[in-house]
C-alpha cells in the first residue's frame, strides 16, 4: 500500500532492549522538550486588548451601505433574505415621502431592516445577491450578549453612518473594502 | 515563667510557630495551584490565568471563593458522617505532616533559643510515615462514603498504590537512616551540614530517585495519578464532592507535595543547608532567616519538577503500576539497601 505522507513508519513489534525498559532516558527526553517550550513564543492574542489581523476578504458583520451623498441604498427588494439560506433577514419596505430624497436614493427604502446574527451563517450571500451594493459583510463580528433577543441587529445597529456629517465614523465602519 | 511546673513560655512558642507554619502551608498551597496552571500554561505555550489582578495573581482567591460559594451536596445514599470526614481526613493528615520537618536551625529572642521546628521527636521520619499512611484513610473513606462505584474503585486503587509505593519509599529510606544512624530529621539534617560531609544524595542517588518516584506515587501526581484517572473512573474518588469539600481534597493533594518536597529536601538535599557556606560563622538569626529561604528554594524546585513531570508524562496504566511498584522499585530498594549496608561496613573496616 502506498502510504499517503512520507511520515508513516513500519510498525515494530521487536521487544525493548534495556535501556528502552529503563524508561528514564526517554522520560528526560520528554521533560527536555517540555522545558524547552519555556522559552517558545505563545501564539496567543489577548483577544479584548489584542485583535486578530483578518484578511480583506473576511466575512463578519453586516453593514447597510449609503451612497457618497450619505443617502441610503437600500431599496428593500428583498432579494438578500431570499438569497438568505439560513432565514436571517427580515425586512419591511415603505415608500419615500416628499422631502427625503437626501435620506433614501429610490422611491422604496426599508423602514425595518433586521438581521438576526444567531442564525446567519456569514455566507455572503446576500452581499452577492443586492442589486445596489446595499449590503456588505465587514471585519468586525457580532459581540457576545446576554439575551437572544441582543442579536436581533436592526437598522440602528447595521447602518453605516453617514460619510457627510460623520466622515471618520465612515471610513472606521467602511473598513478595507472598496 | 514557669507555673504548674510547666514552661509556659514553650507552649506559647510551639502555638505562634504552628500557627505560621500551618497558615504558611496553605497559603503556599494556594499559590501552588496557581503556580501549577502556569507551569502547565508555559509548557504548552499558553500564558496561563492573567485576568484576576496583576499577572493573574489574585486567581487563586477567585478559585477559593468559587468553591466556597458552591452548592454544598451530600448524596442522599452516602454515609452522610464518613462522607463530611473522608476530605476532613485527608487534610489533616495532609497538615499534620509539616510538624517534624525542622525549616531552619534556631533564632534567638531576648536571650530565648527557639528551635524552627513544631517537634524534634526522635522517630520523626517514622511519624511522617505513619500520618501519610493516614492519608489514605481520607481517599479510602471519602470513596467509600460516596456509595458510587467509580469512587470505590477509584479509592481501591489509591489505597493498593499508596500501600504498594510505600514499601519501595520506606525501603529507600533506611539506606538514609544506615547512613545518618538517626530517624530525627532534624538529626540527619546536621549531619549533612556537619563540616566535612556532603548531602545524602551524593551518597544515595539511586535511593533518591526511587524515594522520588515513591513520592510521586504517594502525592497521586502524574504519571501515578490513577484514583482520579479520568477516563476510566469519570473524577475518582472525589466524583460525589462538590464544593469546599472537594476543595479540601485538592488542596490537601498539593500540601502533601509540598510537605514530601520538604521531606526530600530535608533527607537527601540537606534540608536548610545552604551549599559552601559555613552556616556557624553567620549570626544565629540571619543564619535562620537564610536557613528557611534556603529550604523554601528546594522546596520550590521540587514542587516545580513534580510539576514538569505532570505536564510531560502520561498516566501508567493500572498494571505497569504494580509492575513498577513491586518487581522494579522494591527489589531496587533492596539492592540499594544491600550496597550501602556493604559500603558502610567496608569502611569502618569490619
Amino acid at each position: 500500500m502506498q502510504a499517503l505522507t512520507n511520515r508513516a513508519q513500519e510498525v515494530s513489534r521487536k521487544p525493548m532492549t534495556f535501556m528502552e525498559r529503563l524508561y528514564i532516558p526517554s522520560i528526560l527526553k520528554g521533560m527536555a522538550i517540555t522545558f524547552s517550550h519555556i522559552f517558545k513564543k505563545q501564539p496567543t492574542i489577548r483577544y479584548p486588548e489584542q485583535k486578530r489581523e483578518f484578511s480583506p476578504v473576511f466575512r463578519g458583520l453586516h453593514v447597510l451601505n449609503r451612497d457618497e451623498e450619505g443617502r441610503e441604498r437600500c431599496t428593500a427588494c428583498g432579494l438578500c433574505a431570499v438569497a438568505c439560506p439560513a432565514e436571517a433577514i427580515t425586512m419591511e419596505a415603505a415608500e419615500r415621502e416628499v422631502g427625503q430624497e437626501n435620506l433614501y436614493r429610490e422611491e422604496k427604502y426599508a423602514a425595518k431592516y433586521e438581521i438576526n446574527m444567531l442564525r446567519c451563517i456569514f455566507c455572503g450571500l446576500c452581499e452577492e445577491a443586492c442589486p445596489k451594493d446595499a449590503i456588505y459583510l465587514s471585519e468586525t463580528f457580532a459581540p457576545a450578549n446576554f439575551t437572544r433577543t441582543g442579536f436581533i441587529y436592526g437598522k440602528d445597529h447595521l447602518l453605516i453612518p453617514n460619510p457627510v456629517t460623520e466622515p471618520e465614523a465612515y471610513a472606521a465602519a467602511k473598513g478595507q473594502r472598496n | 515563667m514557669t507555673l504548674l511546673a510547666v514552661d509556659w513560655l514553650l507552649i506559647i512558642e510551639k502555638l505562634v510557630l504552628i500557627a505560621i507554619i500551618v497558615f504558611a502551608s496553605l497559603g503556599i498551597a494556594l499559590y501552588t495551584t496557581f503556580a501549577e496552571r502556569k507551569v502547565a500554561a508555559v509548557l504548552q505555550d499558553r500564558p496561563g490565568p492573567n485576568r484576576a489582578g496583576p499577572f493573574g495573581l489574585l486567581q487563586p482567591f477567585a478559585d477559593g471563593l468559587k468553591l466556597i460559594m458552591k452548592e454544598e451536596i451530600i448524596p442522599t445514599s452516602s454515609n452522610k458522617a464518613l462522607f463530611v470526614l473522608g476530605p476532613g481526613l485527608a487534610m489533616t493528615a495532609a497538615l499534620m505532616t509539616c510538624s517534624v520537618i525542622p525549616w531552619s536551625s534556631h533564632i534567638e529572642i531576648f536571650d530565648r533559643k527557639i528551635d524552627l521546628q513544631i517537634a524534634d521527636i526522635n522517630i520523626g521520619i517514622l511519624y511522617i510515615f505513619g500520618v501519610v499512611s493516614m492519608g489514605v484513610y481520607g481517599m479510602m473513606i471519602g470513596g467509600w462514603a460516596s456509595n458510587n462505584k467509580f469512587s470505590l474503585m477509584a479509592a481501591l486503587r489509591g489505597a493498593s498504590q499508596a500501600i504498594s509505593y510505600e514499601l519501595a519509599m520506606g525501603l529507600s529510606l533506611i539506606a538514609v537512616l544506615m547512613l545518618s544512624g538517626s530517624l530525627s530529621l532534624k538529626t540527619i539534617v546536621d549531619g549533612q551540614m556537619a563540616a566535612g560531609s556532603y548531602w545524602n544524595i551524593v551518597y544515595q542517588p539511586l535511593g533518591f530517585i526511587i524515594f522520588f518516584v515513591c513520592a510521586l506515587a504517594e502525592c497521586n501526581r502524574t504519571p501515578f495519578d490513577l484514583p482520579e484517572a479520568e477516563n476510566e473512573l469519570n473524577f475518582g474518588y472525589h466524583q460525589e464532592y462538590s464544593s469546599m469539600k472537594l476543595g479540601f481534597y485538592l488542596f490537601s493533594e498539593y500540601i502533601n507535595m509540598i510537605m514530601s518536597s520538604a521531606v526530600m529536601a530535608s533527607l537527601y538535599f540537606g534540608g536548610f543547608d545552604i551549599p559552601f557556606l559555613d552556616e556557624s560563622t553567620l549570626a544565629p538569626n540571619i543564619a535562620a532567616i537564610i536557613g528557611v529561604a534556603a529550604l523554601l528554594t528546594k522546596i520550590a524546585i521540587f514542587i516545580f519538577v513534580f510539576m514538569w513531570i505532570r505536564w510531560t508524562v502520561p498516566r501508567f496504566r493500572y498494571d505497569q503500576l504494580m509492575n513498577l511498584g513491586w518487581k522494579t522499585m522494591i527489589p531496587l530498594a533492596l539492592f540499594n539497601m544491600l550496597v550501602t549496608g556493604a559500603l558502610i561496613l567496608l569502611k569502618a573496616g569490619v
